[in-house]
Formats: structure tokens, C-alpha cells, sequence
């Protein structure tokens, strides 16, 4: 037991470790201004990322990503379901929609720029624009899904309006939603960088480019890894509301692939 | 029936299109925020005529195509690889896990040190970013290989290579599709980017010349040729997917519905 | 208490026009188990639908109570066949019975009493805590029967719900529809195609003709009202009433309707 978990733990660590281990001694000594020592890129780190500039740069981005995502989440389901409900709606739609999702996101940055300034506004609402199609047409698609035994049920027993949306339709297509929301994840933590590398005056993304100009190089490896800690994250909170919420979905599908 | 969807379809885009048209000339938005459409329509026939413009989209789409087929190679190669050699798959899921969600835009910086405006700068970015959506599926569709099937060939003293080909490649197929499906879609966003921000040649660096030096028609109609682009891609990578899974369904004698 | 008369269904779309019902005409009196059985593809799916509000008949109506039915009545539950893709599967066992109660106008309490008090009386007092897919195929359509239960409906309809049941769980279940038939005084209409399932639970059958349908024949079924498994099943007049029906449902398929369609008669024993 206690053997077959320090085994688990090995596979867990052994990689990494060796991986940084091989990052280590492979940079040591490096004079290579663009890698420099990994020594050098750690001991560097807590004199860059200081609580000042978590303040000053991190939070500001955190927010900005949460402000577009969150957005970007509402319009979504909301317009989706909307959409989903109706076939005819839908049919009118999706063509549009279509060409909207594959529009590249970072190609709004300039666009919104024109309308927003280079405010915050301007990345809430990148991000938002970016994330919105992912959790958009993945909703339709699961509410449109919705089970027809499961629409009669609901009718039969007097399930109608609001509480027929929350408990039945919303329901049915969280699996989809999700989907889609971690789709948007992704994309909302491009845009939020990028958009603060085209133009701003503070967050990570501009932070990281200004050690870049300035070649400040130990000092950019060490937004790389923020911005690589950040990515990894989110997608654990990610994971852990997604296991959450979808904890049904995962003993259902289980159980009907076991039968 | 499906005639009628297709109407509403066509009609939902002109009025989307008449819209575009409309709500500048009526003063709803500024027109030097957004262009009615024919004013669009105008810059996009410019620009076809500019022989600038189709050798930006060869570049886009050279990073692209190149990015992609790379991330492709190498994520069925290393998922395979790791799938097949014992102990590999646990040794390696960490640092998978941890790895894929890094987003490709931190390399940004590095890219521009390393490679300033070349195509590798654009390079680095498409693979990175592809590479997990091919390498993920292909872990997926391993591990959906009938143990039976494998149990079974191995019984009739079938080798390694001969396994790889002849019962693993086969059921991962359709989720490599699937793979490389959302690898070209996020390929085009990461090469738009490059593009975009580090000024690599291409639609992107086409784009943010329009925005400097103001000329938003020719923005708008730049971003609707990547729109198409992305919508051409989205579509075709649909297509061949279906092709593959259709043909895995009937294979396994599931009812496609 | 319920009165179907002269309903008439027509499936139109992308120019194909089926007649599902014809001209269907019965009643069903307060506190009785009426049984319908007819030829697969009837329309029986159709005709129960349409009673409980799911469909708009295309002529002709329904009558709950002497009320026409227009959508689904507050006092009229369903039970489906489906019962996998009938109860929510993000929903707990108590939860899926309580989301219709959440609809009327109960106080905390008395739903907790109603929900607890419906498993109980299908045995399931336990599963409470449990996801639908936790259980046996026959545990969930228990569910279903439960969240119809605590409903307190007037009028219960179940729609060929033991077709996708093992044989030993379908007895079991016969036996509870019965039980709370008997208990709690529901009229119940109960489609099935099976013809001992309907002898078996109905105090009346009703043998639907093959489509378009029409009542075929009326049948009042003399067994005593205690009925088990075992002895009822080798009843000799059991085995009378099951060919007697066996009989009307074959010459349904040949498309020969009796002339007496409406009457309600037993046949005489032999």
C-alpha cells in the first residue's frame, strides 16, 4: 500500500525533477546572454516579482482576465441558450456565426482599440469578444441536445419557465458548457497577454516585454515562468470547479461505457 | 426541409451584412470605427489586386501549414512512443499536465530575442501551442484501444511495430483527426499573433500597418480574409475528421446517427 | 373521470401525413386500473400523450374531471417508458422526486414528508443520497413511480414503463403498482403491449386495433381483486381472459374490427 503510493509519487516527481535538473546543469556556467544559468533566473526571481509588483502588475491582468472571462461566460450561455432554444433562430444565425468564431481572436485587439483606447476597457472587452464564441456555440449545441424524454418530464410535472431552464436545460448542457469554457480559458489568457503587449502600462504581458526591450533577460525568464505558473493555475482551478459541478457526468458516462 | 435552413441561413447573413452597411450610414457607430460593408467590400477587392497582400497570405499560411504539419509529426510520434514504452505514460503525466497549459504567447519575448521577425519566431509559437492539442487526442485514442483487440494480437505473437500498426494506429486514428482539427484552428490564432505582435510577415503584421497608419478599411478587410481563413480551416478539418470517424464507427458496427 | 371521446391524431410534416389515432372513445371511472393493450405501433404511445396533455389531439378531446385537457393537469402524472432518460442525471434520488413539488405551493416541510413517504412506499427509503445511474434499471423506474407518487396525483398514466426490465423486476413492480393502486385509491391508465401484464394488474382491458386506431374491445376482468404472482397467474379463468385477448389483438393485426367496439362485455367462460 504505502509502497505502491511512494511508487505513484516517484512517477509524479522523477520527470520533472530530471528535467530541471537537466535545465540546471545544462545552463551552468552558460555565457549565452539569452539562456542564462537557471542559478541565475531563480535567484533573480524574488527580487522581480516582489508583493509590490504582484500589485502593481499581476492583479491588474488577474482582474482583466476575470472581468472578460466572466463577461464573456454570461453573454455566452445567455445568447446560447437563446439561440439553442429556437431551430429557426438558429438556422438564421449560424452561417454568421460561423465566420465570427473563426475569426482569429488577437485580430480584435486592434479593432477594439479603435473603439476603447488602450484602457482597461479595451482588454475586458478583448477578452471577452475572444472568449465569447468557444462558450457561445457550445452552449447552443448543448441546449439544443437537451433530452426530449427529459422536455416531456419536465412538462408533464408542471417544470416550465425559469425553473425548467435551471434545472433541466442549464443542467443538460453543463458537459458542453464546460467545454466551452475551457476553450475560452486558454484563448482569455492569450488575449490578456497580448493585449497588454500591444499597448499598456502595466500587467504581466507588458511587464514581460519591457524586460525583453530592455534586455533584462534573467528578469524576462522570469515573467516566462509567471506566465507559464499562471497558465497552469488557472487550469487547475479550472479542473477542480469542473469536477465539481460535472462530478454527475463522470459516474454517468462511467457507468454507461462499463455496461 | 433542409432547402428552408439554408434560406434562413443566407438571409441571417445579409442582415447581418446590411446591418454592417446600415449602422455606420445612419450615424448609429462612427464610421471611422466601423466602415459600412461596401466600403469593406472596396478595400478587399484592393487588396486583392496588391500583390503585397498575396504574398502576406502565403506567409500566413506558410507558418501555418509548416507550424502544423511539425506539431502533427512530433505529438503522434511522442504520444505514440510514450503509449507503447512501459511506464512511460505515468512517468510523463506531470510534466504533460503541467506543460500544456503554459500559454504559447509567454514565449513571445523569446521568440523575439531569439529569432526577431523570421518565420522561426512564428514557428516557435504554432508548435508549441499545436503540439498538445495532437499530443493529447493521441494519448486519448490510445488509450481507447480494445484491450481485447491487443490481447488478441498479441496472442498470434504479433511485435511491437506490428501492434503500433495494425490495432493501436488504427483506433487512434479518429482521435488524431480530432487533434489535428483543433491544432489547425489554434495554429492559425498563434501565427496571426506571431504575425500581429512580434511583426513577423504576414496577414497579422498587414493588420497592425492598417491600424498605425489609420487605414481602417483595409483592417476591417484584412480581418474578414483571416476570418474566411479560419472558417476554410474549421471547415475543411471538419470534413476530413468526419471521413475518419465515419469510418471508425462503421468499423466498430456502431449505429452513426 | 376521464373521458376520451372521438380523439383523432394526424402526424403531418415534409409532406407525409400519418394517422396515428383514429376515432378513439372511452372513459375512465374514478379509482379504477384500466389496462390498454393493443399491436406495437398503435398509437398507444400517442393516445396516453395526448391525455396527458403532451400533444393536441387533431380532433376531438379529452376530459379530466369533466375539464377539457389543454396541457398538462396539475393532478395527472406521468411515468415513461424511458426511465433512464426520464429522471435527471445530475439530480440525487430525492432531489429528481422533489423538483416537481418545488412547482406547487408546499412548505419545506411537507415536501421532505412527501418525497419521504413516496420512497417509502417503493421500497427505496435508502437510495435517498444516490444518483439515478447508482441504481438498477428497476430501481430507477421505482424512482420515476415515486416522484409520479409524492406528485398526489388523482390520475396516474404509465407508459409501457416495464418494457425495458428484466422478467423477475417487472414482477416486483406489477406487484407495487398494484399494492398502491389498492393503496392509495389513483385511477391508473397503464399502456403495455404485454397481454398477461394487462390481464394481470388491469380491472379492465382495452385492446386498441393496429393502426389507425380504435377501441377493439372492452374488457371487464372478473379476477379477485387479491391477486399474487403465483396463483393468479395459473388461474384457469386467467388463461381464459389472456386468449380471449390474445385472440382480439391477432385479428387487430388482420385488420378485423369487431362490430361491437364499444361495449363493455366479458367474454362468457368457456
Amino acid at each position: 500500500m504505502i509502497g505502491r503510493l511512494l511508487l505513484r509519487l516517484l512517477f509524479v516527481v522523477a520527470l520533472p525533477a530530471v528535467l530541471v535538473a537537466v535545465w540546471w546543469a545544462a545552463s551552468n556556467g552558460s555565457t549565452d546572454p539569452f539562456w542564462p544559468p537557471l542559478r541565475t533566473i531563480l535567484d533573480t526571481f524574488p527580487d522581480v516579482w516582489t508583493a509590490d509588483r504582484l500589485r502593481t502588475d499581476v492583479v491588474p491582468s488577474l482582474l482583466r482576465l476575470l472581468g472578460g472571462y466572466a463577461l464573456a461566460a454570461a453573454v455566452g450561455v445567455a445568447l446560447g441558450t437563446v439561440i439553442g432554444s429556437y431551430r429557426r433562430v438558429r438556422a438564421v444565425c449560424e452561417p454568421v456565426l460561423e465566420f465570427l468564431r473563426a475569426v482569429p481572436p488577437p485580430v480584435l485587439v486592434p479593432v477594439i482599440m479603435l473603439f476603447a483606447g488602450i484602457g482597461d476597457t479595451m482588454k475586458i472587452v478583448v477578452i471577452a469578444s475572444g472568449c465569447v464564441w468557444p462558450i457561445l456555440l457550445n452552449t447552443v449545441e448543448g441546449v439544443r441536445a437537451v433530452d426530449s424524454v427529459m422536455l416531456e418530464t419536465a412538462r408533464s410535472y408542471g417544470v416550465t419557465g425559469f425553473a425548467r431552464l435551471r434545472h433541466l436545460v442549464l443542467r443538460s448542457a453543463s458537459p458542453q458548457i464546460f467545454a466551452g469554457l475551457r476553450q475560452a480559458l486558454s484563448i482569455g489568457i492569450i488575449l490578456m497577454v497580448i493585449s497588454e503587449m500591444f499597448a499598456a502600462n502595466n500587467g504581466i504581458g507588458f511587464t514581460v516585454v519591457q524586460f525583453q526591450r530592455s534586455f533584462a533577460i534573467p528578469d524576462m525568464w522570469t515573467g516566462i515562468l509567471v506566465l507559464g505558473l499562471l497558465g497552469f493555475l488557472l487550469s487547475v482551478v479550472f479542473q477542480l470547479v469542473e469536477r465539481r459541478v460535472l462530478g454527475w457526468y463522470r459516474g454517468l458516462r462511467a457507468t454507461t461505457r462499463r455496461s | 426541409m433542409r432547402g428552408g435552413h439554408v434560406a434562413l441561413g443566407a438571409a441571417g447573413l445579409a442582415a447581418f451584412l446590411a446591418l454592417g452597411e446600415a449602422a455606420p450610414r445612419l450615424g448609429l457607430v462612427k464610421e471611422a470605427y466601423v466602415p459600412p460593408t461596401s466600403r469593406i467590400a472596396e478595400a478587399l477587392v484592393d487588396e486583392a489586386a496588391d500583390t503585397a497582400f498575396w504574398s502576406a497570405l502565403g506567409d500566413t499560411l506558410t507558418g501555418w501549414a509548416l507550424g502544423l504539419a511539425i506539431a502533427v509529426c512530433a505529438g503522434v510520434v511522442v504520444g505514440v512512443a510514450v503509449s507503447v514504452v512501459p511506464y512511460l505514460r505515468e512517468a510523463t503525466a506531470s510534466t504533460i499536465e503541467f506543460l500544456r497549459p503554459i500559454p504559447s504567447v509567454a514565449l513571445i519575448p523569446l521568440a523575439v530575442l531569439l529569432y526577431g521577425t523570421e518565420l522561426k519566431s512564428v514557428l516557435l509559437l504554432v508548435v508549441y501551442a499545436s503540439f498538445w492539442q495532437v499530443l493529447i487526442q493521441t494519448l486519448y485514442g490510445v488509450q481507447d484501444v480494445d484491450p481485447v483487440a491487443e490481447e488478441t494480437a498479441r496472442s498470434y505473437g504479433l511485435g511491437t511495430w506490428a501492434r503500433v500498426r495494425h490495432v493501436l494506429w488504427p483506433t487512434a486514428l479518429p482521435y488524431v483527426m480530432t487533434g489535428v482539427r483543433l491544432a489547425a484552428a489554434v495554429a492559425l490564432i498563434l501565427a496571426i499573433t506571431a504575425e500581429l505582435v512580434i511583426g513577423a510577415p504576414g496577414l497579422g503584421r498587414q493588420i497592425a500597418v492598417a491600424q498605425t497608419s489609420q487605414a481602417v478599411p483595409e483592417m476591417y478587410a484584412l480581418i474578414v480574409v483571416a476570418g474566411l481563413l479560419g472558417l476554410l480551416i474549421n471547415v475543411g478539418a471538419r470534413t476530413v475528421e468526419r471521413r475518419a470517424l465515419a469510418w471508425h464507427q462503421s468499423v466498430r458496427g456502431e449505429v452513426a446517427v | 373521470m376521464l373521458d376520451v371521446r372521438g380523439l383523432k391524431k394526424v402526424y403531418e410534416g415534409s409532406g407525409r401525413r400519418v394517422e396515428a389515432v383514429r376515432d378513439l372513445t372511452f372513459t375512465v371511472d374514478a379509482g379504477e386500473l384500466v389496462c390498454l393493450v393493443g399491436p406495437s405501433g398503435c398509437g398507444k404511445t400517442t393516445l396516453l400523450k395526448c391525455m396527458g396533455g403532451l400533444l393536441t389531439p387533431t380532433s376531438g378531446e379529452v376530459l379530466l374531471e369533466g375539464r377539457k385537457v389543454s396541457g398538462p393537469p396539475p393532478g395527472m402524472a406521468f411515468v415513461f417508458q424511458e426511465y433512464g432518460r426520464s429522471l435527471f442525471p445530475w439530480m440525487r434520488v430525492g432531489d429528481n422526486v422533489e423538483l416537481p413539488l418545488k412547482q406547487k405551493d408546499l412548505s419545506k416541510a411537507r415536501r421532505r414528508e412527501l418525497v419521504r413517504d413516496a420512497l417509502e412506499s417503493v421500497g427505496l427509503t435508502d437510495a435517498v443520497g444516490a444518483y439515478p445511474w447508482q441504481l438498477s434499471g428497476g430501481m430507477q423506474q421505482r424512482v420515476a413511480i415515486a416522484r409520479a407518487l409524492a406528485y398526489e396525483p388523482r390520475v396516474l398514466l404509465m407508459d409501457e414503463p416495464f418494457a425495458a426490465v428484466d422478467a423477475q423486476t417487472r414482477a416486483d413492480l406489477e406487484d407495487l403498482v398494484r399494492g398502491l393502486w389498492r393503496d392509495r385509491g389513483i385511477t391508473i391508465l397503464f399502456v403495455t403491449h404485454d397481454i398477461d401484464e394487462a390481464v394481470y394488474l388491469g380491472e379492465r382491458v382495452l385492446v386498441l386495433s393496429a393502426s389507425p386506431t380504435v377501441v377493439q374491445e372492452q374488457l371487464k376482468v372478473d379476477l379477485p381483486a387479491e391477486r399474487d404472482q403465483l396463483h393468479t397467474r395459473v388461474d384457469p379463468r386467467f388463461a381464459e381472459l389472456r386468449t380471449h385477448v390474445y385472440e382480439q389483438i391477432q385479428a387487430a393485426k388482420r385488420g378485423v374490427v369487431r362490430d361491437a367496439v364499444t361495449k363493455s362485455d366479458t367474454p362468457p367462460p368457456h
